[in-house]
């Protein structure tokens, strides 16, 4: 008889909870944050990976045979200056299909937010400060040489160069590092997408799309001929990636 | 009331039901620290009689048709649980196509894709083709299992470890994934240097920063990193050996002609036991493992864009570079974790 009055006991706590949760209103709100792509206009998928069928600013076609990158730090601001950080990060693996849809274990109170953002890639101290287990198991480290931490995207693939050979091209982004002097030289490269005003009026998914296509395009026209390979290392490819990449992420819609 | 009984019964259960011992896996400082928990099934957990069961099955001739060959021939402990051949003959003496691959650290492969072409999800699942390949062991799972029963001590041993004396395949299965999941790796000299415990040679070093250099050796983005220290990413990819595929590999098993001759990257620890190297066991030394990746490569269409400087051959390191990648590599091989075993 022992057994039975703790489940009579817990059975009725949880019948207690139910009911009382069912006569409330939600006040706390659960968001999603969906990550789709696309070359331009041109929705890309892992589908329509490793065949050579875009064409970047400079002319180069190309193909897209890896895509992942981290995205950290999602953050609601109000008004009055008040900010709600939401715990953890996402690798973005388009290659896997996987973690396309990121949903952080913290709510948000709902309302209007003067602004939402996320970090492209992770801050100073997340990517130096933390040690990432999962992020180390998918390989995803930088070199100690190039100052540590963590990648913030790999994007891979193959491009027909000015031979008229297919190439390999490994275009990763990290924070930019010139290592020839004594002592490292080191130039910020993670960056703030900013999602605008918001109204949070019940539980909210993002629609976030990165054009890829923007990548290779503005201010910097990138030519593939040049920089194509051995980019960590390459303070200043680093820094152009980083301007471009200003205007890769948009949002789509905010379904709630 | 029915609860009194439900109680009831559960309790009587509970006292009658034989529980084997648990056993979990000693996870190594640096998997404990940079890595996520290794992948243990729910329906298989790790126990001191499912392991002594597996063991002794992968080291006994009964899984095969003729008596003749166990899963340690072609998996020979004192060379990583590998074999010296470049392909392991079968009972029947043909041969296979694929170097045999060795065996450790199998419960951090995170994406249970097993085989140089990953057709196998879950270390269990594995263990079943080799006892029926034509290849290798050609035997039937029927009459391994009517051996196994008949025999006069494997009735018991499945009895204590799963808490049946019926044996089927499965069993034998996730017996043989216990074993093989105990087979830890970790304590090679490179392990000791980033516990502080053992201190490089520079040409060790030296070697080591050839490795993580994206502008010379640029192996770490494949083959892992003091931060991930599987040495592998347990990832397919094609890495230049032939300019024509005829061994399609991943791309035989998605159908994906993209895939074609990828193979699984395999991890560096244990380089000293492992020759010969590849999936066709292609290369007999190091050095020319090194000399592939330096100035060997082969372009098709599927080549991995990690693989640069194609048009030049590969990454063309010095001979003094190459001597130093050669011996960090080998400050990754495990003796202690041959001796043990």
């Amino acid at each position: 008889m022992q057994k039975i009055f703790p489940i009579l006991f817990f059975s009725s706590i949880i019948l207690i909870s139910c009911a009382t949760d069912n006569d409330d209103e939600i006040s706390e709100a659960i968001v999603t944050f969906n990550f789709s792509h696309s070359w331009d206009a041109t929705a890309v998928t892992n589908s329509n990976f490793n065949t050579i069928q875009y064409t970047n600013a400079n002319g180069e076609e190309l193909s897209i045979t890896k895509l992942r990158y981290l995205i950290s730090n999602i953050t609601f601001q109000k008004s009055d200056g008040e900010t709600f950080v939401l715990d953890g990060y996402n690798l973005v693996d388009v290659t896997n299909n996987t973690n396309l849809s990121f949903s952080p274990t913290t709510t948000i109170p709902k309302g209007t937010y003067s602004n939402v953002s996320f970090t492209f890639g992770f801050n100073n101290d997340d990517n130096y400060n933390n040690n990432y287990p999962d992020l180390n198991a998918a390989s995803w480290s930088v070199p100690a040489m190039l100052g540590g931490g963590y990648h913030y995207m790999q994007l891979e693939g193959r491009f027909i160069n000015n031979i008229t050979t297919q190439t390999g091209y490994v275009f990763h982004a990290i924070r930019a590092v010139d290592n020839s002097g004594a002592t490292p030289v080191f130039g910020d490269t993670f960056f703030e997408v900013d999602l605008g005003e918001v109204t949070i009026t019940n539980n909210a998914s993002f629609e976030i799309n990165m054009n890829i296509a923007e990548w290779f395009k503005n201010p910097n026209t990138w030519d593939l001929n040049v920089l194509n390979n051995m980019l960590m290392p390459n303070f200043s490819a680093q820094l152009m990636m980083f301007q471009n990449g200003q205007d890769v992420f948009s949002l789509n819609a905010i379904n709630q | 009331m029915l609860l009194f009984f439900i109680c009831a019964s559960c309790s009587d259960e509970s006292v009658d039901k034989y529980v084997p011992t648990p056993s979990p896996l000693q996870i190594p400082q640096l998997f404990q620290n940079n890595l996520l928990a290794p992948v243990i099934p729910t329906d298989n957990p790790q126990t001191v009689e499912g392991i002594a069961l597996g063991e002794k099955l992968f080291f006994d001739p009964i899984l095969s048709v003729n008596n003749t060959q166990a899963c340690v021939d072609c998996h020979a402990p004192g060379n990583a649980f590998t074999d010296t051949n470049q392909f392991s003959d079968g009972v029947d003496g043909f041969f296979g196509s694929r170097n045999a691959m060795p065996l450790f650290n199998l419960a951090w492969n995170y994406d249970e894709k097993f085989f140089w072409d990953g057709r196998v999800f879950s270390l269990e699942h594995q263990a079943f083709q080799p006892v029926t390949d034509p290849l290798e062991m050609h035997n039937t799972w029927t009459q391994v299992e009517q051996k196994l029963q008949q025999h006069s001590e494997y009735p018991n041993l499945f009895e204590q470890a799963f808490g049946t004396s019926t044996i089927d395949s499965v069993l034998v299965t996730k017996a043989i994934a216990q074993f093989e999941r105990t087979l830890i790796s970790s304590n090679s000299k490179f392990d000791k240097h980033l516990l502080g415990e053992a201190t490089l040679t520079p040409e060790e070093l030296n070697g080591f920063n050839i490795f993580m250099d994206e502008t010379k050796g640029d192996c770490f983005h494949c083959h892992g990193s003091d931060k991930n220290p599987l040495w592998t990413d347990n990832i397919f990819h094609n890495n230049g050996l032939d300019a024509t595929i005829t061994d399609l590999g991943l791309g035989e098993v998605t159908g994906d002609p993209a895939d074609n001759g990828k193979f699984k990257t395999p991890s560096l620890r244990n380089l000293a036991f492992t020759a010969p190297y590849m999936h066709d066991g292609r290369f007999t030394t190091l050095d020319e493992v090194i000399n592939h990746y330096s100035e060997g490569l082969q372009n098709s269409l599927t080549i991995d864009p990690l693989m640069k400087k194609v048009a030049q051959g590969g990454v063309q390191l010095s001979s003094q570079d190459k001597a130093d990648l050669k011996a960090f590599l080998l400050a990754l091989s495990d003796y202690h974790f041959i001796d043990k075993n």
